[in-house]
């Protein structure tokens, strides 16, 4: 079977990693480092993922797209609270958003595409062939469009998703495969966007996932907020500066804020150096670990209530966990682990790398899946309950949250009117009482055949497969035929615009390739322009006239074809220029060589 | 292993692949390609176990893991089509089938659902015994979110320990409730036992799930009233 790579597509940095032999192994680039930050620029000269992308955060930051993955799944709606902290601009179109990169308006799972065609990029060099599919992690708490969206990522970036893995149930994976341990262990994972909080019970090599629980928006991202906050007052307070228009200001001291943080989780303090803009000197600023720790309290304390939550529906008591593990590079600040540890009763691990063990646990299960590990075997479940809107905006559930997967509900419709030829179902997922409090995945339209009310029997299936992602059939009970179903999407994309997006991002790729080569060949034709005219002007009467005219009809015919976009026409122009000089510059080399020597002795040479 | 093979009801009985004859195995004989579970089957069948309500639910989650090793989608990434639909379609039954076995009321409710033909959810009915009881409640309950809303510290808390008294006695009812639950499970089990003797004993057990009907239906009104009381404290 070709090869499936474990992908961590983070919302800070993502990895992406592979089984050795029997030990799941990241992949590093280039400068052996294994992350990747996920950052996606867009510059005059070509698009930037990762590290190249992240230093241009401070200086590029309108056309410096970081936390992608926040919006990924989600309408605008969703992230009007977070707007202003982002220097880059979010529109909506069919209730997805639109990121403005360079002159398209891309959606979230464009822009991931691009970090994952860097991972596979990466891998694709480290092995030396083609990769085509993956399996790829997602937070725990993820809804469908969340993971749908992560999907079309995937595609676009010319990946199969073998399989979406949550988060926390694959650092499980990587942590019981060293480990060899059996019990019920708590995963507790915070990182730069998202929290999980999974309970599972491993024995015998099953993963059995008992409880998840989570929140989507509440991660390291939050956390640097706070700080940034605090400067901003502080920035109009003495300096009667305000961030709003100074996207570069806004983005240094994110960066700033997110480096102070995370040197307080090992430094009693940490100050903060930011130029102000107009020369107006620098901002400076001390924070010590109990600043910060009073300014994200409530944030970790907003993740103890899914945990309580997770361990109630799990049926056991926080007592009853074996282990508690930490996943997620936030899980470093002490103060979280203190909470955690409160909480259980007992000192969570955290030896193994808390950024790789996603990415690890990914690779894991991409072995699993490609017929390698065969003892293992993981039983996740689905988060959210999935439910229908019934008559009077209420929900009425069809799969309830924890749920092992894959799993499937059966529902009867019917026609209230004579003739009517469609009934509409509203899906939903979410655990409030009214539709309008859950979160709309998508709107169906049934077709039914025209028949008297009440007579027609279709029976609706909501199959949820193992990766969390809802599929609906429907069947005429009477007939026994399949029905057609037409499927709207509330936060998604449709089939035809992932298929557009796939096309796109060839044609860009083939258009930014034609764009670079252009202007290497547009530098390249500078370069000898100069230096041929130097040549001629100091060394002209070297020169015959004969060659001094083929000189500048080659020069003349190069200038020409810079005026196209035809690359091969301007490298065909430099070779002839190049061919035309040939003699001049051999006859004013040797007699730069001659002026050299003529002073010196011969002892020197 | 062998006793599971041999009752599992299969949608065919026939291999959809090679045709083979095929008696309840989940994996043809001849081919070896998975066999999907029938649409009728039902879960207690679909676990290798007689329709009794009293389980070992740590045989049941072995059971539950074996089969899990069989059906999961994880193990058929690289097979054809049919063979992947058939394990997402068997696992799905597999895992609805361990999750209402597991939990002793579902089961209960399963199990009046194929028996006795009950709807899938049983309406609750108040206890006639707690009927004063119940209209206490229901007055503490008012009096309790009026004295919120008016912000009348003194009687919301007099309130709250009424409804926290009465709380008490939902529980003690409910502990009851399933104790007798209890008895009745053991009751039915001696009946299917029998059954295999000679006698089905239709009277006995129409008698026994009726009961068990009641109690549940009274079960589900406490258990909704003390919920009411747990959001109205909290």
């Amino acid at each position: 079977m070709a090869r499936i790579v474990g992908i961590d597509l983070g919302t800070t940095n993502s990895l992406i990693a592979y089984m050795k032999g029997k030990t799941p192994t990241v992949i590093q680039g280039p400068e052996g480092r294994t992350l990747v930050p996920s950052i996606v620029a867009y510059t005059p000269t070509g698009i930037l993922v990762g590290d190249a992308a992240k230093e241009q955060l401070v200086h590029n930051p309108e056309h410096t797209v970081y936390s992608v993955k926040r919006f990924m799944g989600k309408g605008l709606a969703d992230v009007t609270q977070e707007l202003q902290y982002f220097p880059f601009k979010l529109t909506e179109q069919n209730g997805v958003i639109r990121l403005q990169f360079g002159n398209k308006a891309l959606t979230p799972p464009e822009i991931s595409a691009m970090i994952l065609k860097e991972l596979k990029a990466r891998a694709e060099a480290f092995f030396g062939e083609e990769i085509r599919k993956a399996v790829i992690t997602v937070p725990a708490y993820f809804n469908d469009s969340q993971r749908q969206a992560t999907k079309d990522a995937g595609k676009i970036a010319g990946l199969e998703v073998v399989r979406i893995v949550n988060e926390p149930t694959a650092a499980s994976l990587a942590y019981g495969l060293q480990k060899r341990k059996q019990g019920t262990i708590a995963v507790y994972d915070l990182g730069g966007g998202t929290f999980d909080i999974s309970i599972l019970k491993l024995k015998d090599g099953i993963f059995e996932v008992l409880a998840t629980n989570g929140n989507t928006h509440l991660g390291g991202d939050d956390f640097d907020r706070r700080l940034v906050d605090v400067m901003m007052l502080d920035l109009k307070a003495k300096h009667g500066l305000s961030v709003e228009g100074r996207p570069k200001l806004q983005q240094e001291l994110r960066v700033r804020a997110e480096q102070a943080k995370c040197r307080l989780s090992a430094e009693a303090q940490a100050t903060v150096h930011v130029p102000l803009p107009d020369s107006k000197g620098e901002y400076r600023r001390t924070f010590s670990r109990a600043e910060l720790e009073n300014l994200v309290n409530d944030l970790i304390e907003k993740t103890l209530a899914p945990c309580r939550q997770a361990i109630k529906d799990a049926g056991i008591s926080a007592t009853d966990v074996d282990e508690v593990v930490l996943v997620g590079g936030s899980t470093r600040i002490p103060l979280v682990q203190q909470r955690v540890q409160a909480l259980f009763g007992k000192t969570p691990h955290c030896e193994l790398n808390p950024d790789e063990v996603v990415a690890l646990g990914a690779a894991v299960q991409a072995d699993i899946l490609s017929g390698g590990i065969q003892d293992m075997l993981l039983l996740d479940v689905t988060p959210l309950t999935l439910g229908i809107e019934t008559m009077g905006g209420a929900m009425s559930s069809l799969i309830r949250r924890n749920t092992t997967i894959p799993t499937s509900a059966k529902e009867m419709f019917t026609t209230f009117v004579d003739g009517q030829t469609s009934v509409d179902i509203h899906i939903l997922q979410g655990e409030r009482e009214l539709a309008k409090d859950n979160r709309s995945l998508a709107r169906f339209q049934l077709k039914i055949p025209p028949l008297p009310a009440g007579v027609p029997r279709v029976e609706v299936t909501f199959m949820i497969d193992a990766n969390g992602i809802l599929n609906v059939t429907a069947r005429d009970v009477r007939t026994g035929e399949a029905q057609s179903i037409e499927v709207k999407p509330s936060y998604g994309l449709s089939d035809q615009e992932i298929e557009r997006m796939i096309r796109d991002s060839f044609v860009y790729a083939k258009q930014d390739i034609q764009e670079r080569q252009q202007i290497e060949a547009m530098n390249e034709a500078d370069l000898i322009l100069r230096a041929t005219e130097k040549a001629l002007a100091r060394a002209g009467n070297l020169a015959t006239p004969e060659e001094r005219a083929a000189i500048q009809e080659a020069v003349a015919s190069l200038k020409s074809a810079m005026t196209s976009v035809d690359h091969r026409a301007i490298r065909a122009a430099i070779e002839k220029v190049d061919k035309a000089s040939y003699s001049l510059a051999e006859k004013l080399m040797n007699s730069t060589l001659q002026e050299a020597l003529k002073d010196k002795k011969l002892s020197d040479v | 292993m062998e006793s599971i093979k041999k009752e599992l009801p299969l949608a065919r009985s026939m291999c959809w692949h090679c045709q083979s004859d095929i008696g309840g195995e989940y994996f043809c004989g001849q081919c070896v390609k998975v066999q999907p579970l029938s649409k009728d089957i039902d879960y207690f069948t679909c676990l290798g176990l007689p329709r009794k309500l009293n389980i070992d639910t740590v045989s049941l989650e072995t059971k539950f893991y074996e089969l899990s090793r069989a059906f999961h989608p994880d193990f058929y990434v690289g097979k054809s089509e049919m063979e992947r639909a058939v394990s997402l379609a068997n696992s799905a039954i597999l895992n609805q089938a361990y999750r209402t076995l597991k939990d002793p009321i579902q089961r209960v409710e399963y199990l009046l659902r194929l028996e006795a033909g009950a709807a899938k959810d049983i309406p609750g009915k108040a206890p006639a015994d707690l009927f004063d009881t119940i209209l206490e409640i229901q007055e503490h309950l008012e009096e309790f979110h009026a004295a919120k809303s008016e912000g009348n510290a003194a009687s919301a808390a007099r309130a709250g320990d009424l409804l926290r008294n009465a709380r008490k006695a939902l529980e003690a009812k409910r502990a009851a409730l399933e104790s007798r639950l209890a008895e009745l499970f053991q009751i039915w089990d001696r009946l299917v036992e029998k059954k295999t003797q000679a006698h089905a004993y239709p009277a006995e057990k129409e008698q026994t799930l009726k009961e068990m009907r009641d109690l549940l239906s009274q079960r589900t009104y406490v258990t909704n009233m003390l919920q009411n009381i747990t959001e109205a404290l909290e």
